[in-house]
């Protein structure tokens, strides 16, 4: 690669290149980061707290890992974190005021794999609060701008990993995924972003949302460098009995493959009413570019998607009600001033630190748990799940990947969805995949305007490596994920 | 009317793992609060349970020991409410598919009837932390060094009709628990107590009455207590023309009585659902059956082998099985000294009277085994009568000797079996007592046998207890009945 390119906007296998090769050290580009952030995300807000003298600590230390001649793959590269992954010693909001307070005395298991490999973690970044939310409109630290256009979300809830990065305010970043929230902002932001299978990435120490869904993954500039982050983080932790023990491939390995002969299915419910033109225009010019390089395409049905939202809205709710039962004012967090007794305690801790879409689902899933509802709502849900997971195994019996969009639209304006209703139809075509478990992953797909628009690729359990392999060559012959935003470009 | 009592128990047993059932910390008790609480117990965002195997192997063997159906699946889930010192806002605990099904066990009454009790399942838990009131000028200090220890709560079917049963059935499953070695059953520190769950009907009727829950009894006589206080408080509201009302209650062992916990009845809905942070348990035919294999030998077989292996009475054995110290403790005396009987003769009289009296367990007992089983057989090989064994006991209970054989030397307790000695000592209390000699000499031949009792008290009183009674019997009898 041309060094020419501004560090900014290098891919972190790149920036690993220049370490190794000594064209700067880790503090130099840790520093460069730094000044940027601190001039530019004022515009953005994608950042919740920065982590300056523990960046520089880190990358201190990486620099002299580098010379003793014991690197690792990563070490010495800044990254951001999605402030839902708990960090020792550091502030770990997770986008509310119920966590404002909260410095996390323990590392969460992929925090622990990334210092291990010596990554320096320049900050944490915004979310919707407690990853609810597909605009970043949802944080108690405000919305989150989209650095394509300032006008637009840059989806949630991992908004600010997404805009981070896309802005060059970070080479690549953690994010979470529960319905979408990888993928989506990933398309909105015009990077690349993987949701691997449930159980493939430990969920020690990433706060929980919804356990049944939740799943830590990359956001990156490049497949490649997915790749590179998910040989740091994968595999099984005993810390968590719902990570799988199973071998970790070598993604970056994976990412030699061979197009010719990929059977692509089309699901046809995520090409129906609802689906923008431009989009639509996008996705499929992309899949023709599959078939150009020797791939066939045919049309899939997954007969259950209409049910996934409500399905989602359901068991989502519900594992979340409880999950969020923790933040009582008793041991950590925000605690009410001059409490009268128990109950006044918890009322108000929880009204002054919860925002309203937390407190929407929180009552939500109270009532679908509750006596008289559970089987009506959860039982029923719970079987429909299955129906929507069987719907992804049949198509895999007969393609080895699913393309579609990412989401019906580009990235809306801020503010654009006043109805709760009409935002969680936003996740119509990424919700399914977390009900069923599988990976999926975003890549930069075209333009509508000057918003990005991402190509969604699903897999089957564990073809984390395959989805890599496809993005990475579909990214050897396209450059979407080479563009860049104008935003913060003048200041380089 | 006559009524009848219906009870049903819940048992919480604390499992005697060294660790917690999802965290690594130590279970031990009375450790300075929250310093065994780590950031899974404290609930801390991103943490996550991992099951303590240890857990689910002792719930297996106590399924096993009560001939229950182990489940190969069982399901942990949530039960959400709110308390201070409940970490995540909700217990984890088995409701639907509970590792341990239907099951029964024998209990044993005082008068020597069996009945079986129905086990209706029984299943893993997390304790809570515990509130504490005292030490804060109004304000509440938690200490979370209880939150997550394992608990197994064990469910009967409400098949007691007393207070006698269901305190039998209470120290049957204490046997059961402490024979496994899954629980140290110590009810003072709470590793085992109760709910038990008391209603009346008209003799007859099939119909249960409406029940009250009485919560966390933690001692024996306190389940009779309570019950029979909640019996008598029922009937005599329902004589009286009003109704019980389904509640929880609370028993105080000060005033001797129960109170109702919530005046008025809240609608808990606990709203269940299955951990998404755990995997269902399985559990293969394999690992059951190498748990069986390593089963220790229960109370009921050891009470059957008691009666027909040693020769004791239902009663003895009953007793002496009753719970697992007990049984070693007596076991140990019995090779010791080589006769079963005497054995349990001294460990339920002697033994078992003074540790009643000075409130002492049998783990304790200042008499050892080794000790009483020495003791007992100088009884068994003569060197010593009764009378003297009780002093020896005596003495070993005060420490004064190291063994019985010290303790018979040193306070010269021999007994004496020279019948020439005995028969100077005969002589002498004949001589002694001229008067008695005639009233004996002038009674009926069938009343003589009882008023021979006057002289050996005398003989052995002047042998200082050491000669042999029978020969002082036939000795006296010889002389006596020769002189008339």
């Amino acid at each position: 690669m041309s060094s020419s390119i501004a560090l900014h906007d290098k891919t972190l296998s790149e920036l690993a290149q220049g370490l190794e090769a000594g064209e700067y050290t880790s503090r130099e580009l840790t520093e460069a980061f730094l000044a940027r952030i601190e001039r530019l995300d004022g515009e953005l807000n994608s950042y919740i707290t920065l982590c300056r003298e523990e960046a520089l600590r880190d990358a201190d230390a990486a620099d002299a890992r580098r010379a003793a001649g014991n690197a690792a793959a990563l070490t010495g590269v800044p990254m951001a974190i999605k402030d839902i992954f708990c960090t020792e010693g550091v502030r770990t909001s997770c986008g509310s005021k119920m966590l404002d307070n909260f410095v996390s005395p323990y590392d969460a298991a992929v925090i622990e794999k990334l210092k291990a490999e010596g990554v320096v973690i320049l900050g944490k970044t915004n979310l919707d609060e407690f990853a609810m939310g597909s605009s970043n409109e949802n944080s108690h630290y405000g919305a989150v701008r989209n650095p394509w256009d300032l006008s637009a979300v840059p989806g949630g809830s991992s908004g600010g990993s997404a805009a981070a990065v896309a802005a060059g305010l970070a080479p690549a970043a953690l994010g979470t995924d529960t319905g979408g929230s990888i993928r989506q902002p990933a398309a909105f932001c015009g990077i690349t972003g993987l949701k691997p299978t449930y159980g493939r990435v430990s969920r020690y120490g990433m706060i929980a949302y919804a356990s049944s869904l939740d799943q830590g993954g990359p956001m990156a500039r490049s497949a490649e460098d997915c790749a590179r982050l998910m040989n740091v983080i994968a595999g099984a932790d005993p810390r968590d009995s719902t990570s799988v023990v199973r071998g970790v491939p070598d993604y970056v390995e994976g990412l030699d493959y061979n197009l010719k002969g990929l059977k692509i299915g089309l699901p046809k419910e995520y090409f129906g009413e609802g689906l923008s033109e431009e989009v639509e225009a996008s996705v499929r010019a992309a899949i023709k570019v599959f078939e150009d390089a020797g791939a066939s395409v045919q049309e899939i049905s997954l007969p259950h998607t209409h049910l996934a939202i409500p399905t989602y809205y359901v068991i989502a709710p519900a594992e979340a009600s409880s999950n969020l039962s923790r933040y009582d004012g008793v041991r950590f967090g925000h605690r009410c001033n001059d409490p009268q007794d128990l109950e006044d305690l918890y009322k108000r801790t929880r009204e002054e630190g919860f925002g309203d879409e937390v407190k929407r689902r929180i009552i939500i899933g109270t009532h679908t748990l509750s006596e008289g509802f559970f089987d009506a709502y959860y039982i029923k849900a719970q079987k429909v799940r299955r129906l929507i997971r069987q719907d992804f195994l049949d198509a895999f019996d007969q393609v080895d990947v699913l393309m579609g969009p990412a989401a019906p639209t580009p990235a809306f304006d801020l503010g654009a969805h006043k109805d709760p209703l009409s935002m969680y139809l936003q996740d119509l075509y990424t919700i399914a995949i977390n009900l069923a478990g599988i990976p999926g992953i975003s890549v930069p797909a075209g333009l509508a305007g000057k918003r990005p628009v991402g190509l969604q690729i699903l897999g089957p359990h564990f073809g984390e490596q395959t989805l890599l392999g496809v993005a990475h060559q579909f990214q050897q012959i396209t450059d979407w994920h080479r563009q860049r935003p104008e935003f913060g470009q003048e200041q380089a | 009317m006559q009524w009848e009592v219906v009870i049903g128990l819940e048992v919480h047993a604390q499992l005697a793992t060294q660790s917690k059932i999802f965290s690594g910390s130590s279970t031990t008790y009375g450790a300075e609060p929250n310093t065994q609480a780590s950031a899974v117990d404290l609930g801390l965002p991103g943490t996550l349970p991992v099951l303590n195997e240890q857990a689910v192997a002792m719930a297996v063997r106590f399924g096993l020991a009560v001939n229950a159906a182990v489940a190969g699946r069982s399901v942990f889930e949530r039960k959400n409410y709110f308390y201070p010192d409940l970490p995540k806002g909700y217990q984890t605990s088995q409701m639907d598919q509970p590792i341990v099904g239907p099951g029964e066990l024998e209990i044993l009454l005082e008068d020597g009837t069996r009945k079986s009790i129905r086990i209706h399942h029984a299943h893993l838990e997390e304790d809570a932390g515990k509130s504490l009131h005292e030490d804060f000028q109004g304000m509440t200090g938690i200490d979370l060094n209880r939150a997550g220890t394992p608990l197994l709560e064990i469910v009967s079917e409400p098949d007691m009709r007393s207070a006698k049963e269901a305190v039998a059935y209470v120290k049957a499953i204490h046997a059961i628990v402490t024979y496994l070695g899954i629980s140290d059953g110590n009810m003072a520190e709470g590793s085992l107590r109760c709910d038990v769950n008391v209603s009346v009907r008209p003799k007859g009727q099939e119909a249960f009455g409406t029940r009250a829950e009485i919560k966390n009894v933690n001692s024996f006589r306190f389940i009779e207590r309570a019950i029979h206080f909640e019996v008598e408080r029922q009937i005599e509201l329902i004589e009286d023309g009003g109704k019980v009302v389904q509640e929880t209650r609370l028993y105080d062992p000060d005033a001797d009585e129960t109170r109702s916990m919530r005046t008025k009845e809240e609608a808990n809905d606990y709203r269940y659902f299955p951990c998404p942070d755990l995997l269902p348990v399985e559990v293969d035919e394999a690992y059951i059956e190498h748990l069986r294999q390593t089963l220790p030998e229960l109370p009921a077989e050891k009470r059957a082998r008691f009666e027909s292996e040693l020769g004791l009475s239902a009663y003895d054995a009953g007793v002496l099985s009753a719970s697992r110290e007990m049984a070693d403790f007596f076991e140990e005396v019995k090779d010791v000294c080589g006769d079963a009987k005497q054995a349990a003769n001294w460990v339920q009289g002697e033994l078992t009277g003074r540790l009643n009296k000075e409130n002492l367990d049998i783990a304790v007992s200042p008499v050892s085994a080794a000790q009483l089983g020495g003791l007992i057989k100088r009884i068994v090989d003569e060197t010593i009568n009764g009378k003297a064994a009780k002093q020896v006991f005596a003495a070993l209970w005060d420490g004064e000797g190291e063994n019985a054989d010290e303790i018979i030397e040193s306070r010269g307790l021999k007994q004496v079996t020279d019948t020439g000695a005995i028969e100077a000592v005969v002589d002498q209390v004949i001589a002694d007592n001229p008067a008695q000699v005639t009233q004996y000499q002038e009674a009926e031949p069938d009343k003589r046998g009882k008023m021979i009792g006057f002289f050996v008290g005398q003989v052995m009183k002047a042998s200082r207890g050491t000669a042999n009674p029978q020969q002082v019997n036939k000795v006296l009898k010889d002389k006596l009945d020769s002189l008339s």
